[in-house]
């Protein structure tokens, strides 16, 4: 028997994680003299009181779905790639070249081929790792990190030498043809009248994100290829023994989590600066991987855990606005997160598992006690 | 359901050497040990058999300090004894030797004697006085050992000794040996029951845990039986019987010997030639194996664990790759290449029931549902499409495979690592034998599968031979290998040493083979002294 029901491991332990990080936040903010009910009215009032905080908080969660989702892929192969920083880097190269390549005449043309580029620059970025985790054993951590720093470069060169317009100071590309801009919240919602979403980032970029989700979902737990992606992430030794090709799992699993993480950038490069600047990033692929921890690899816990770092995110520049808090403060905040929901796990998940056992041995022998007095 | 002579070791002589009172020891909802209570006598062999998962593993550890017990005390000697940790387990007089031995690979006999026992911080005259004590004790016990021999370059039964050396040096009267033969060759297994009975003779208290009815026969004086965290009955070993203790360890009548017709076998099924295997450090495991099987047919493998049956099955499952030549049904397999692999074997109506099915034959965290597509994930019945893959159906067959091989609980949804050990092989028996493979590799098929299960997996390999099926069988139960094969094969260092038959041999003369040596007549006793301390 599992130890735990199933909610607890899923909704249960997560929130525990949450309360102790968001209360260790609040004493932090205590100890440099705050006040941390006050920092947490500025925050949710900030990130969720209006639209316009929720058109940011949702432009964040897109973010932090694709990377969060490539992440989870290339978990469940028991990959580690922490490449999405560099993945996306090059996704939104890609998406630039595609952009900047053809006047569209549509964002529904553009679309597809950006999404396309984005995908494949991804992808192509997290091969390179892969190839080398299953052909010579380099452990994909190490390479993916250094791609990482290759890929912040060659944004860097590209930019400065290809892409920058020709009189232009700042290292950054031309901007993207109109036929190339994206829908935001406020273009969809127009039909209400024009002031929700105003002037928020949060475009069309999240839809595709959830269907995402359904995506990596079906293809985890309903194709076979999901199927031995789980296989050899849970043993490669059976993997083997079933015939799965470990060469060939772990070069597709990072495909698809290259291509994921690549993807991101049709919602920052494309749809909300339209252009490519550097370290257009901005962390977004390293916060995907607490968010695949606290999501637990389940594209619905992805998705939970990319809106909470999306509030946390929004909420926290919100902070650093209207309060005299600092800005390095939130990344504090968020830091406890990622520990307790990532790192401490077990320290929350093990007194809480005995909990239930203790319950449950309660449970049999209040049973076993009843029919001893029915009998007397 | 308890024997004829429950605790008739009772009161000989004054105090017990070990008496356990009321002992229990939950893990979590499992209760590992029930209320125990046991006495053995000073100067006897007092065994304990049971089950995988009686629970004698952990009141052993309870006794010598690894796990608290939730209830209970324990005497030594007739004093009251608390063993909070493995050093006032061995202040106490208490000895371990266990399965898996703890020995510095490394070093040398004797430092592995001295390690934890030094006298100083200065090694030198600890050596010294090891050296002299061992000589003592090799004179004592016919324990003899070159203690200058690093533990790397001598045998399993070498080591084995080493650890009795390691207890006795430590003072302990009271020495416990955990599961001492599933490394040994009958010959190996012989020598240590004497050392055993000089050791007993010497005024030693000795606890012999096994599974093993026959060792239990040979060599206790009492014997107590666990079943399910209970001790169910502690006799005499004279006055039992194999088959009533077996009775005691299930709780029921069982079958020791597999009910089987005669073998009529056909053509030749599977046809190995000069099969060589390396392991990744480029060291040849199978050194030219030449095989056949044929169909309707039970080959066994005899062997000693670790001479090269392992890499036997691999090679042919698809798992490691080889040279030389393998037919089936006169068709040349792949052994490198990507049509070596175990997809190609199963196309080919290969299937293979590993030896290790916790690491190779099953996802210990996958439902039982999702093992039993393990392998046959592209079976056109699970893919309705080239991608999609059919969850419903496999669950469906799940639960039929469930039943038709009475696996229990029979809930497809129960993740593997929740089944027993003999529910998980019936699991991937299942899927196995009903892909009606036209030759089944299987290896250890009742290694950690408890009396119950064993027959029923014995039975249903026999009727897969009769209906026509080629059966490549490896264990190192040499008793299994007696029942159920029709011909043996007894492999040692890579090689296969001889070929028998099951009416025509019996078990000294493939415990000789399994040691390396031909059975030959003048080639028999003498020999044997010097298996110990072989390779």
């Amino acid at each position: 028997m599992d130890t735990m029901p199933r909610w607890a491991d899923v909704a249960l332990i997560p929130l525990l994680n949450l309360l102790i990080a968001f209360v260790l936040s609040g004493l932090v903010i205590l100890a440099i003299g705050e006040n941390p009910i006050e920092a947490v009215e500025t925050m949710i009032t900030g990130a969720l009181g209006s639209t316009y905080g929720w058109g940011y908080t949702l432009y964040y969660t897109t973010n932090f779905l694709f990377t969060g989702l490539a992440v989870s892929v290339a978990f469940h192969a028991r990959l580690f790639n922490i490449g999405g920083e560099g993945q996306a880097t090059l996704g939104g190269l890609g998406v630039a070249l595609a952009c900047l390549s053809v006047n569209w005449p549509h964002w529904l043309v553009a679309l597809p081929v950006a999404l396309t580029a984005a995908a494949l620059f991804g992808a192509a970025w997290a091969l390179i790792p892969a190839y080398f985790q299953a052909k010579r054993g380099s452990h994909i951590v190490i390479t993916t990190i250094m791609f990482n720093f290759i890929g912040a470069a060659l944004l860097n060169y590209m930019l400065v030498n290809v892409l920058k317009p020709a009189g232009q100071m700042e290292p950054a590309s031309g901007n993207f043809p109109p036929g190339a801009s994206l829908p935001t919240f406020q273009d969809i919602f127009a039909f209400t009248g024009g002031t929700l979403f105003r002037g928020a980032p949060a475009n069309i970029t999240f839809f595709i994100g959830v269907a995402a989700c359904f995506l990596v979902w079906w293809l985890i737990w309903h194709t076979r290829l999901g199927y031995a992606i789980r296989s050899f992430g849970q043993s490669e030794p059976a993997a083997v023994y079933a015939g799965i090709s470990p060469v060939k799992i772990t070069v597709i699993a990072m495909l698809i989590s290259g291509a994921l993480a690549g993807a991101m950038a049709i919602n920052n490069v494309m749809g909300e600066a339209e252009r490519l600047v550097l370290n257009s990033v901005e962390g977004a692929g390293f916060i995907g991987i607490a968010v695949a921890l606290m999501g637990r690899s389940h594209p619905f816990g992805v998705f939970l855990a990319a809106l909470l770092f999306g509030f946390l995110y929004q909420g926290g520049a919100e902070l650093s606005l209207w309060t005299s808090i600092p800005r390095e403060l939130v990344i504090v905040v968020q830091a406890l997160v990622i520990l307790f929901t990532g790192a401490l796990d077990n320290m929350v998940r093990m007194p809480v598992e005995r909990m239930f056992i203790a319950a449950r041995l309660a449970r049999a022998e209040a049973k076993r006690a009843k029919p001893a007095e029915a009998a007397e | 359901m308890t024997g004829g002579g429950q605790n008739t070791g009772r009161a000989e002589t004054a105090a017990p050497a070990i008496e356990l009172k009321g002992i229990s020891k939950a893990f979590g909802p499992v209760q590992a040990n029930k209320n125990i209570s046991i006495r053995v006598q000073p100067g006897s062999i007092h065994g304990i058999i049971g089950e995988n998962g009686a629970g004698k593993s952990t009141l052993m550890s309870i006794l010598y300090g690894f796990y608290k017990a939730d209830a209970g005390e324990i005497f030594i000697k007739g004093r009251k004894t608390e063993i909070p940790n493995s050093e006032a387990a061995i202040a106490a007089g208490i000895g371990m030797v266990f399965q898996h031995f703890k020995l510095v690979q490394n070093f040398t006999v004797l430092e592995n004697v001295v390690l934890g026992a030094e006298d100083g911080a200065l090694l030198r005259p600890s050596l010294a006085k090891a050296r002299d004590e061992l000589r003592s004790l090799a004179d004592e016990y016919e324990l003899r050992i070159d203690p200058d021999a690093v533990i790397d370059e001598i045998g399993v039964g070498m080591q084995q000794r080493v650890e009795i050396l390691k207890a006795l040096y430590r003072e302990a009267e009271i020495l416990i040996l955990d599961e001492p033969t599933g490394v040994l060759t009958p010959a190996e297994a012989d020598h240590l029951f004497r050392i055993l009975r000089g050791l007993k003779d010497q005024g030693k208290t000795i606890i012999l845990i096994t599974h093993k009815l026959r060792e239990i026969m040979e060599v206790t004086d009492t014997v107590s039986v666990m079943r399910r965290g209970e001790m169910t009955a502690t006799v005499k070993t004279a006055e039992t019987s194999p088959e009533q203790l077996a009775e005691l360890m299930v709780g029921r009548k069982v079958l020791l010997r597999v009910d089987k017709k005669p073998a009529t076998p056909g053509g030749t099924v599977l046809e190995v030639e000069n099969l060589k295997v390396r392991d990744h450090a480029g060291v040849e495991r199978l050194k030219g194996v030449s095989l056949t099987v044929r169909a309707g047919e039970i080959l066994g493998i005899a062997g000693v664990a670790g001479n090269g049956q392992s890499e036997l099955l691999q090679v042919l499952g698809g798992i490691a790759h080889g040279t030389g030549s393998v037919r089936l049904n006169g068709t040349e397999l792949d052994l490198t290449g990507r049509f070596s692999d175990g997809r190609s074997r199963r196309a080919k109506g290969i299937a293979h029931v590993p030896e290790d099915r916790q690491h190779l034959g099953l996802i210990m965290d996958f439902a039982a549902w999702e093992n039993v597509a393990f392998g046959y994930q592209g079976d056109p019945a699970y893919n309705p499409t080239p991608w999609r893959i059919d969850n419903a159906a496999i669950r469906a067959d799940c639960a039929g495979k469930m039943e038709r091989f009475d696996v229990r609980p029979p809930n497809p949804l129960l993740a593997a690592k929740n089944f027993s050990g003999g529910n998980q092989q019936k699991i991937v028996l299942a899927r196995e034998i009903e892909r009606n493979p036209e030759l089944l590799l299987i290896g250890q098929p009742t290694r950690g599968v408890d009396i119950g299960a064993i027959e029923f997996i014995h039975q249903r390999i026999v009727q897969l031979r009769d209906t026509g099926k080629a059966i490549l069988l490896v264990s190192v139960e040499l008793d299994e290998i007696m029942s159920l094969s029709d011909r043996i094969a007894v492999m040692f260092d890579g090689r296969i040493m001889g070929e028998r038959l099951p009416g025509e041999t019996d078990e000294r003369e493939l415990g000789l083979l399994m040691a390396g040596m031909d059975s030959a007549p003048g080639n028999g006793r003498p020999a044997l002294e010097t298996v110990g301390g072989g390779h």
